[in-house]
């Protein structure tokens, strides 16, 4: 068995390991819907089991505030915000702690799969469309582990390992191509900084996008409790309001866009020395443009009278579906200069 | 508390009256330009114009384009006919200079600069003010925080503590007395705005040099088979587009020869077999009054030398063809660049003999690098390297009509009034040679020989039996590295601006009447800050810690 071989078993595994995390992740959503009705049912009948269960979810809150409190002032702040900020606080249940574990498994593995496949074809792994996908996919579950030591975002596991098994599923069956060696298009440093940054940019993207679809639902379901409205996904009473997660949202963003701005300057300098002009409209130039603008405008959103909340959201929601065709119909369907998807 | 100079309509700056425009009564001619500006430079309209640049951009990476894909267009025109015209009529093959696109993105960075110029303005005014008075009631800021200064602690000295905390953590501080009340305001992340403006005026930089350094450069294409020499002359390109400004006398006539093509194709890999790893062009360049230096241009490495810079960015075989009258005499000989029409390099080119023979002959011709044939009897090339190479001529004898003096390209040859004498359909096949071969033209007109351009390689090796071309892109861009400044200072701009907060903080000794002193800290975010509470307690922490006696009890009355 050769190298690429033992990558693709590693990523197999990988993308398995990753489809039990994303069960555990559901079944804990499952369950915070059940501790707010259990909550709810306290609340209302007021008996005495009722409060108890109350004491202890109440108890389980506090206990992960304590254990969440680790790095600097500063941090240990937005953490206990984040979990004492819910309308219905809700501590670590043990399928979101397999759920993480299981994610740190399958990413060890992912990661295997593409050093090794780095190391198969004696270069970076980023030069075709399977690699950019395993690559890219690695760098959204290395961003959302990272994160999760400094705010516990484990609620967003469900989002990070369904997205990344999707584009691994995506990139395993449509776009994988052989080990080959790169053209002489691509023989540049450049290939090295501009790709990866890209491809970090868009995991924190990744994140701010499921941040602000979150941010979307809790705002609706506090705007429903504000009319005394009936809710629907009872598990969102367990998660950050809507303004903490806002302010997250932003913060997870505004990195990916100081990212994106750098891609897009990288990108112009090796085109000038590749294409003989810095900038050129090709299809992909155009679309990191116009990702890049919807970015600035969702920052400019954020400072706008009447834009904050949900409309930003909503453009944050956008500018990543925008990233995403960029990466997927772009690179596959579009003719320009960037035609090296290997397909 | 003076405000930032901000648009109206940023959130962080007092909305207006709003009943300034009811009780106006008439709005002059001047007063409609106000309004008209003030909605310009509002933050709503910038953000609208982004978002409809964003969507104005997208219809020209679904349509070609003109600058990056002209062959596209032409194709678009051929396969749309009548939908294409349409389309033109609206600019959409020339999207990112039409007018419509360039109408949003002026009027944007009007807008912009709108808005830049005031707080520039008001910034440079901040940057020599000192810091606000402190408010009268802290308790409604943020990160209030209340402690009882231990027994004996003086308020003056304690707010002296406080000013050189906050001075040692880059803030700026002011000093206020009010009888008993003494205080220090501070504020601090000036960079904040400035990164802001910098980001904002760099932008303005980008555009700027990009819309007038078209104007100064050029850009030049040229073919050089080996052996060949450009001189940087105005009529030694192929083509030449010059920007508005450029003088063509401001060319520096060097000389560049390029003297071998190499390549390097895959052959080890199977999977990827006959892939290019490497095109380099060894070339010599010879400075005017200076001595030969030899060089090389990559597909990654351009070659900088007399203000230009040489790109390389396609390249193909370029087969020497002779032909001869029925006398033996040479009437034709020349290396013809063939177009490569697939990876593995079957490439297509055309011969025209205009005079020496009894009729202007033309010659189609299809070179196969190494040539396989397919079961229909078609032949192909199946690896882009000389291994077994074949050189296939149809041939045409009439008018190739370049008499007219209508310009006609190189690369295509027009047999409407030319007779087919060697082709697929006609009784004589087209001719097949390989390196150093000669036949005989149909109908007595000469013969054709393809050169070798080895002679005295082995049998069978034909590595060096044809040679190659490359074609070059010379560019000139005064700009360039301008645009590149402007780029960092948009980065630069943008971190300072995103990650630098701008905050004021206050300490406030307020002397009790039993003579103990009660301290009071709290901070005012200027834009998203997200730390200031756990700053704003780390001061009082650490501005304890300062104070002499023993450990401070919280006050009382602390919420």
């Amino acid at each position: 068995m050769n190298l690429n071989e033992l990558s693709i078993l590693s990523l197999y595994s990988a993308m398995g390991v990753y489809a039990f995390a994303f069960i555990a992740f559901a079944i804990d959503l499952a369950r915070r819907s059940s501790a707010v009705d259990a909550a709810v049912d306290a609340a209302q009948a007021g008996t005495r089991a009722g409060a108890e269960a109350g004491a202890r979810l109440a108890a389980e809150a506090t206990g992960s505030a304590a254990a969440g409190s680790g790095g600097t002032t500063t941090l240990t702040r937005i953490s206990t915000r984040i979990a004492n900020d819910a309308a219905t606080p809700y501590g670590r249940s043990a399928s979101l702690r397999v759920g993480v574990s299981l994610t740190v498994l399958a990413w060890a593995l992912h990661l295997a799969a593409d050093v090794l496949r780095g190391l198969a074809a004696g270069r970076v792994p980023w030069a075709n469309m399977y690699e950019f996908a395993m690559t890219g996919t690695l760098l959204i579950v290395t961003v959302f582990l990272i994160v999760l030591t400094r705010a516990d975002l484990r609620f967003l596991g469900t989002f990070v390992t369904g997205l990344v098994l999707i584009l691994l599923g995506i990139a395993a069956l449509r776009f994988y191509v052989e080990v080959a060696p790169l053209p002489p298009a691509l023989q540049s440093v450049w290939l090295v900084i501009h790709v990866f940054v890209a491809s970090l940019g868009t995991g924190f993207f990744a994140l701010g996008f499921a941040l602000s679809a979150v941010q979307l639902l809790q705002f609706r379901r506090e705007s429903l409790v504000a009319e005394a409205r009936a809710t629907r996904l009872r598990f969102v009473a367990t998660l950050p309001s809507s303004a903490t997660l806002e302010n997250l949202a932003y913060r997870v963003n505004i990195i990916g866009f100081i990212l994106w701005t750098f891609t897009l300057m990288a990108g112009s300098i090796w085109a000038e020395k590749a294409w003989g002009r810095y900038w050129g409209w090709d299809t992909k130039e155009v679309w990191t443009f116009i990702i890049w603008t919807i970015y600035a405008g969702y920052i400019h959103a954020r400072a706008t009278r009447g834009w904050r909340g949900s409309r930003s959201a909503w453009l944050a929601i956008i500018g990543f579906s925008a990233v995403m065709f960029n990466f997927g119909i772009v690179n596959v369907f579009f003719k320009g200069l960037h035609a090296y998807s290997g397909l | 508390m003076a405000t930032l100079s901000r648009p109206s309509d940023h959130y962080d700056s007092r909305p207006a009256g709003s009943g300034d425009a009811v009780t106006q009564p008439r709005l002059g001619s001047a007063g409609w330009l106000r309004w008209f500006w003030r909605q310009l430079t509002s933050m709503r309209t910038a953000l609208f114009l982004l978002l409809l640049l964003a969507i104005a951009a997208v219809p020209g990476s679904l349509v070609p384009q003109r600058s990056s894909d002209p062959n596209g267009v032409t194709q678009y025109f051929a396969n749309n006919p009548d939908l294409a015209p349409a389309l033109d009529s609206i600019q959409a093959f020339d999207v990112y200079s039409s007018a419509w696109f360039s109408a949003i993105y002026l009027l944007l960075f009007v807008s912009l600069i709108g808005c830049v110029i005031p707080r520039t303005k008001h910034h440079l005014q901040a940057l020599r003010a000192k810091p606000p008075k402190t408010p009268a009631r802290l308790a409604r800021l943020s990160g209030f925080t209340a402690r009882d200064a231990p027994a004996g602690t003086d308020a003056q000295a304690a707010i002296e503590s406080a000013s050189g905390l906050l001075k040692a953590g880059g803030y700026r501080v002011a000093r206020f007395d009010n009888g008993p009340e003494v205080s220090v305001s501070a504020e601090r992340g000036y960079l904040r705005e400035t990164g802001n403006l910098v980001f904002h005026s760099a932008l303005v930089g980008i555009l700027i040099t990009v819309g007038f350094g078209s104007g100064f450069g050029f850009s030049g294409q040229r073919v050089l088979v080996e052996g060949q020499t450009f001189v940087n002359t105005l009529l030694a390109y192929d083509s030449f587009n010059p920007g508005r400004f450029f003088d063509d006398a401001s060319l520096d006539p060097y000389k560049l020869k390029l003297d071998d093509f190499d390549v390097a194709y895959e052959t080890k890999n199977l999977k990827a077999f006959g892939q290019a790893l490497d095109f380099t062009a060894d070339v010599t360049v010879t400075p005017r009054g200076e001595a030969a230096k030899p060089g090389a241009v990559k597909v990654n490495g351009p070659l900088r030398t007399g203000g230009t810079d040489v790109y390389l960015l396609g390249n193909g075989y370029a087969p020497t063809i002779t032909v001869k009258d029925p006398d033996g005499t040479v009437v034709f000989t020349d290396s013809i660049p063939f177009l490569p029409q697939d990876a593995n390099l079957t490439s297509l080119g055309v011969v025209k003999v205009p005079d020496g023979l009894k009729k202007q002959v033309g010659m189609i011709g299809f070179f196969y690098p190494t040539q396989a044939e397919a079961q229909s009897g078609a032949y192909f090339s199946s690896f882009p390297d000389l291994e077994y190479p074949l050189l296939t001529l149809n041939v045409y004898a009439g008018d190739l009509g370049l008499d007219e003096g209508v310009p006609t390209s190189v690369y295509s040859l027009d047999t409407d009034k030319m007779d087919a004498l060697a082709t697929r359909t006609t009784t004589v096949k087209p001719l097949e040679l390989k390196p150093g071969e000669t036949q005989q033209l149909p109908g007595g007109l000469g013969s054709v020989t393809f050169e070798d351009a080895n002679p005295g390689a082995k049998k069978g090796d034909f590595s060096g039996s044809v040679l190659r071309f490359a074609s070059f892109d010379i560019h000139h861009d005064p700009t360039q590295g301008w645009v590149l400044l402007f780029a960092v200072l948009v980065l630069l701009g943008l971190l300072t601006s995103l990650f630098i907060p701008r905050r004021r903080v206050w300490v406030k000794a307020i002397e009790q009447g039993d003579g103990s002193v009660r301290l009071e800290y709290a901070g005012l975010a200027r834009g998203d800050d997200p730390a200031l509470e756990a700053a704003v307690a780390d001061l009082a922490d650490r501005h304890g810690a300062q104070l002499p006696a023993a450990p401070l009890a919280p006050a009382p009355d602390q919420t």
